[in-house]
């Protein structure tokens, strides 16, 4: 796996483009800055600067090739690559707290917002007035939406929120598709309409996934890890720092990060129906061993009451929290590479493969 | 001098009201309902107080008790013999029991903080904080 820092300062997001050389994403402040990869250097080739407030959320569309963002100012734009400068849309989201997420849909037709006013506007393009128009969804939404991710069919968007369910609602828009067929959450999908709600969790869902086929959400919650694959579901009571991120790398497994610095998988079992911990991904600790004088140990022993000689140095790559993780090789089904960013204003590249072949015991289903 | 510099009944509307972009918070008429509920029950639980905060009391001075008629070294297997959802909320009994502390139970309590945290990790302490149902 590779490291990069980029900034003293946070990432607060991220996207990658379609080939993988370019990364957009925002310092902690009212611009994205987009990288290119040349050779092994990254170079900032443009500075996209409209919004007012902090960006919250940048999305990059692989095929249409245009970048959403989303910010505090309670706007979202989106930017069209003309010749060689990025050119922003307003788009009116009719909210009027921040926006904390946005995502495009699958198709790249339509757009979800999540924001602080509890609902999540979804933006499509209308053709006859060349502008992009945006419905709510409200209902039942109590508090902020923190996380969002599409169903592959385009059509459900599963939203974790800070009233501490995760549900997935229908965001068919019938101006611009026509009706899905039936899924494993429901087969009446109007808009708006909620096809689940989760029970149990008992803190703020910070980041959703839904798997490859969109038949499995998983969601992670400030204290435990649920999953939910029809009809069953299930969670993992997590023994470490709470997780902000997650997603599916194939069907059965999961890789989630947060503030721990480091990523690790969950495997899930279909026959025991059953989530479990299968490993902490990261660099091996390679930390020397050096002997300890009888003086040091004395010194931890009074000040620390401990015979340790541990250092508060973190041994993990990222130094600090990891907000995000995007896919980047593979798709949700069988995912060859991903990068995680996080407060410390780096980014790692982690490759699957290598991983499998340095820890042991790691099982990647 | 023109005939409108007589009243000055203007200066009394509120500007603001008129405004479209005005924010109007629309869960507000749900909160409302809540307030006289809350009076209610308030005066209720002062007209009452064994019904509601006796009895997590007491439960919470037992097992306060039962901690500390432990052994030290026997701490560790009570510890292991609790599944997951009894170490949390064995946790959580020791945090409400930080929250008073009495001669000897804060260094009991710690004993007993150090070997639920070897079993329940960093995460059964964030359950603690985060869980809707207090004991």
């Amino acid at each position: 796996m590779s490291y990069h820092s980029f900034l003293l300062e946070p990432i607060s997001c991220h996207a990658w483009n379609k080939d993988r050389t370019q990364i957009a994403m925002c310092p902690n402040n009212h611009e994205v800055h987009i990288y290119k990869k040349e050779g092994s250097n990254w170079n900032k080739i443009h500075v996209l600067k409209e919004h007012n407030g902090q960006v919250t959320g940048i999305d990059w569309a692989p095929e249409s090739n245009r970048i959403v963002t989303c910010g505090t100012d309670r706007n979202a734009y989106v930017w069209t690559l003309k010749g060689d400068a990025w050119k922003p849309t307003l788009v009116i989201l009719r909210i009027n707290r921040a926006a904390r997420c946005v995502k495009w849909s699958p198709k790249e037709n339509k757009f979800a917002v999540g924001s602080g006013s509890r609902l999540i506007s979804v933006c499509y393009f209308e053709q006859d007035n060349d502008w992009w128009v945006c419905k709510h969804i409200k209902k039942p939404i109590r508090s902020t939406i923190l996380c969002l991710d599409w169903h592959p069919n385009n059509v459900l968007l599963a939203a974790g929120s800070c009233d501490f369910k995760c549900r997935i609602f229908s965001a068919y828009i019938k101006e611009v598709e026509e009706k899905p067929a039936p899924t494993a959450w429901g087969s009446k999908m109007p808009f708006g309409e909620v096809m689940f709600e989760s029970t149990g969790t008992a803190g703020w869902v910070h980041g959703v996934c839904f798997s490859d086929s969109g038949n499995r959400v998983a969601w992670a919650s400030h204290d435990i890890l649920p999953f939910k694959s029809d009809p069953a579901q299930t969670f993992l009571t997590s023994e470490t720092l709470p997780l902000l991120c997650v997603t599916f790398i194939t069907e059965n497994s999961l890789v989630a990060a947060g503030h721990d610095c480091y990523p690790v998988l969950f495997v899930y079992d279909s026959n025991k129906a059953a989530l479990s911990f299968g490993g902490k991904l990261d660099v091996p600790k390679q930390s020397a061993q050096k002997g300890m004088t009888a003086r040091e140990r004395f010194q931890n022993l009074d000040k620390k009451a401990t015979t340790d000689s541990k250092e508060a140095v973190l041994e993990s790559l990222h130094k600090n929290s990891i907000s995000q993780i995007s896919i980047l090789n593979g798709g949700k089904a069988r995912c060859a590479k991903f990068c995680t960013t996080g407060m410390d204003g780096g980014m790692a590249i982690w490759d699957v493969k290598t991983l499998e072949s340095a820890m042991k015991d790691l099982k990647i289903v | 001098m023109s005939k409108n510099t007589v009243s000055d009944r203007f200066r009394k509307v509120d500007v603001d009201e008129y405004d479209e972009n005005k924010f109007v918070d629309e869960e507000e008429g749900g909160e409302n309902q809540l307030g006289p509920d809350e009076a209610e029950v308030d005066s209720l639980i002062r007209q009452y107080p064994s019904l509601f905060t006796r009895q997590h009391d007491r439960a919470e001075g037992l097992v306060l008790k039962v901690l500390s008629s432990f052994k030290s070294t026997d701490i560790e297997k009570g510890v292991q013999s609790l599944d997951k959802n009894g170490v949390d909320l064995l946790m959580k009994y020791i945090y409400k029991g930080f929250e008073q502390p009495s001669e000897n139970s804060s260094a009991v309590l710690l004993q007993w903080h150090e070997k639920a945290l070897s079993a329940g990790g960093v995460g059964c302490i964030v359950r603690v904080l985060t869980a809707r149902k207090t004991v």
